[in-house]
């Protein structure tokens, strides 16, 4: 497979900036006169930028907002308000043909492998499918062998292009859902928990898969997960979302090793450990309670309301994403300080 | 860790030196339109009072199909129990009446499942649900019934029981939902609790709160639980013994500490290096190659030969038995000593 052309513009540089987004789902009562009455806050206020070649993880509990802001990164939901631009062009603004050629830029690889690919659809019409919408990607006479090609790249034997997917395992199915993200050679591809519907064996030999293609083609991942471990493994940077907000974000060692944010420091914590040996470890943090509903998010700090250290302030300020005196990274805390 | 002395009832006591559940040698198979597949090869696995027995597997692995037919669950047809035996208190289950094991089911060994918002009925207060079992297996009245929901609703941790009798489960969060589960399972106090990838749906801050809950309710009412998952970070955390199943059958069996210690069969060994960990990162994960086996299908010899870097000829030939490598601990595996010793390197 040739690398794409963007291979030879500079590794880290910003390829997709994100600005102060925000995605609120209107609620509503009454049938004829249909009011307002409330908003869920999926998204509200997220800023990141994304570098070429890296891979950010996206990590947070089920109503976070990670997959809303998937969705809204791949215009499958208009924003309520804010900016995003990859490579310099504006993401939302783009209509007709200039937003055909973003979307050539960026793909999705999506969780379930059972319920993305469509059941009477062949793997090569699946695959092939994008080139229809842009045709000169491959010319009329090259898409089967293109489709071959790429069915190589995955790992999938190319003569099996005419098969159905029920033929296929889940982790193969998985692999179908990248060729077909792969084929208009994106710069950016949004994984959402690619491999939280697969077994761990298979799990491994996905992210190796995603791993190596990043390698060749130099592609950049939005990695959103919950698996706090699969993260840590192929992330550069992390960001920790929480009730529509990024409350911590870092390199994958800022994260994991010097995290000042109670939230994060409690995921880290709760995350189950594979070794027996550190079950009695009694560093343990148990968070109590559930995460509250985005449709009535706590005042200040969103997370105060299961925190130990909240105070007064805590429900008076916002905290601000900002670098803070514990560490360098941006935490979201009034109370940001390294677990002792 | 407390072993307790199991207290005998006089009506089913435990034999002198029985297990109180114990699953011999099951063969179950699913026939389909498609043909026959082999889902339970030969499954042997016991359970003592007070102690947790996790059982481990892949998705087809037939680890929760064996808990369904120690419930007497399993849905005939498409599935036949072949051969075995499930002795509970010594006694098999499989040779009982319906009404026989109506009476084991939910009074002595209880169920809890992945996803409590189906296994809940949503047209029905909470409270009534967990009382109903009272009422139609207890005979209690429904004052005492609903008592009784609130306690159980307490005991689970159920913040406010006493208001929330009337909810929905709808109206409860995943984590209060998979709650209201526990507390219909433990209604009838039973002695075997067997909890089916409980925490499989639930965030990772909510699945730390219900395996100390199913930990501290094990501990305080002297059940013993088995924990079918495919998590090794969810067994790490509470389990005293694993069995590791492929294919329908326990592969390997041993205590937690040296299991993880040192594996002994090849699949477990696989499935331990491919959890990705902090001293590896930026190199590739270890995998295992291929896929698990078409159930139709199971390969010859030992089912795992074709995916595993053990293999030789006998191993295409030749199904493995147990091999006993002391402290009660067995791997189905030709190379077993050869294995454990590669990976206690």
């Amino acid at each position: 497979m040739t690398a794409p052309a963007s291979a030879a513009k500079v590794r880290g540089e910003t390829v997709l900036k994100v600005e102060n987004l925000v995605k609120h789902f209107p609620i509503s009562r009454g049938v004829v006169f249909q009011r307002q009455i409330g908003a869920v806050k999926a998204v509200d206020g997220v800023s990141f930028e994304l570098r070429r070649g890296e891979t950010l993880g996206i990590v947070g509990e089920s109503g976070c907002g990670k997959s809303t802001l998937a969705r809204l990164l791949m215009r499958l939901e208009a924003p309520t308000s804010g900016r995003a631009t990859l490579e310099g062009r504006d993401l939302f603004k783009a209509s007709g043909g200039e937003l055909r050629r973003l979307r050539r830029n960026m793909q999705m690889v999506l969780q379930d492998p059972y319920t993305s690919l469509n059941p009477r659809m062949t793997v090569g019409d699946i695959i092939g499918e994008p080139f229809e919408i842009h045709p000169d990607a491959a010319p009329k006479g090259s898409r089967q062998r293109r489709v071959q090609e790429l069915l190589d790249v995955v790992g999938l034997n190319p003569e099996h292009i005419n098969r159905y997917p029920h033929q296929f395992s889940g982790g193969q199915r998985q692999r179908i859902g990248i060729a077909r993200a792969l084929a208009l050679k994106p710069e950016v591809i949004v994984c959402d928990e690619p491999v939280s519907a697969l077994d761990v064996s298979i799990q491994a030999q996905v992210i190796n898969l995603l791993e190596e293609l990043q390698d060749e083609l130099g592609l950049s991942y939005i990695f959103i997960a919950h698996d706090l471990s699969v993260v840590r493994h192929i992330a550069d940077r992390v960001a920790v979302m929480y009730l529509g907000r990024i409350i911590e974000i870092g390199t994958e060692d800022e994260i994991y090793e010097r995290a000042t944010h109670p939230y994060t420091q409690a995921l880290l914590s709760a995350a189950p450990v594979p070794d027996p040996e550190l079950r009695d470890d009694r560093s343990m943090i148990r968070l109590v309670g559930d995460v509250p509903s985005p449709a009535d998010p706590p005042s200040g700090c969103h997370f105060r309301t299961r925190c130990w250290k909240a105070q007064e302030v805590c429900a008076r300020e916002d905290p601000q994403l900002v670098p803070r005196a514990a560490d360098p990274h941006p935490s979201a805390c009034h109370f940001a300080e390294l677990r002792g | 860790m407390t072993h307790s002395v199991v207290q005998p009832t006089p009506a089913s006591p435990t034999p002198e030196g029985g297990h109180l559940l114990e699953v011999r040698d099951l063969h179950v198979e699913f026939r389909t339109g498609e043909g026959v597949a082999k889902v339970i090869n030969g499954v042997s696995y016991h359970l003592d009072a007070g102690e947790t027995l996790a059982v481990l597997g892949e998705s087809g692995s037939g680890k929760s199909v064996t808990a369904q037919a120690i419930m007497g669950i399993l849905d005939t047809p498409p599935a036949v129990i072949r051969s075995g035996e499930i002795r509970y208190r010594g006694r098999d289950l499989l040779s009982q009446s319906e009404e026989e094991r109506r009476q084991v089911r939910g009074k002595e060994i209880a169920m809890i499942f992945q996803d409590a918002l189906s296994a809940l009925n949503p047209t029905f207060p909470v409270g009534w649900q967990i009382g109903e079992t009272l009422r139609q297996r207890a005979g209690m009245s429904r004052g005492d019934a609903r008592r009784r929901a609130v306690e159980l609703m307490d005991l689970v941790k159920i913040p406010a029981a006493a208001k929330r009798l009337g909810d929905y489960p709808h109206q409860f969060s995943g984590g209060m939902r998979q709650r209201v589960m526990i507390a219909m399972a433990l209604a009838m106090d039973p002695k075997v609790l067997i909890a089916d990838e409980p925490t499989t749906a639930l965030d990772v801050t909510v699945q730390a709160q219900i395996m100390d809950l199913l930990a501290d309710l094990r501990r305080d009412l002297d059940m013993a639980m088995i924990l079918i998952t495919h998590d090794l970070g969810v067994v790490a955390g509470v389990a005293d013994r694993i069995a590791v199943m492929y294919a329908g059958r326990i592969v390997e069996h041993a205590d937690v500490r040296s299991l993880y210690r040192a594996p002994a069969h090849p699949y477990t060994k696989g499935l331990l290096e491919s959890i990705p960990r902090m001293d590896q990162r930026g190199q590739k994960l270890s995998t295992i190659r291929g896929l698990p086996p078409n159930l139709m299908r199971i390969p010859s010899g030992c089912p795992f030969h074709p995916r595993c870097p053990y293999a030789q000829q006998v191993c295409v030939d030749v199904v493995p038995h147990d091999l006993v490598l002391g402290d009660g601990r067995t791997s189905a595996c030709h190379f077993a000593q050869e294995v454990r010793d590669d990976s206690a390197r």
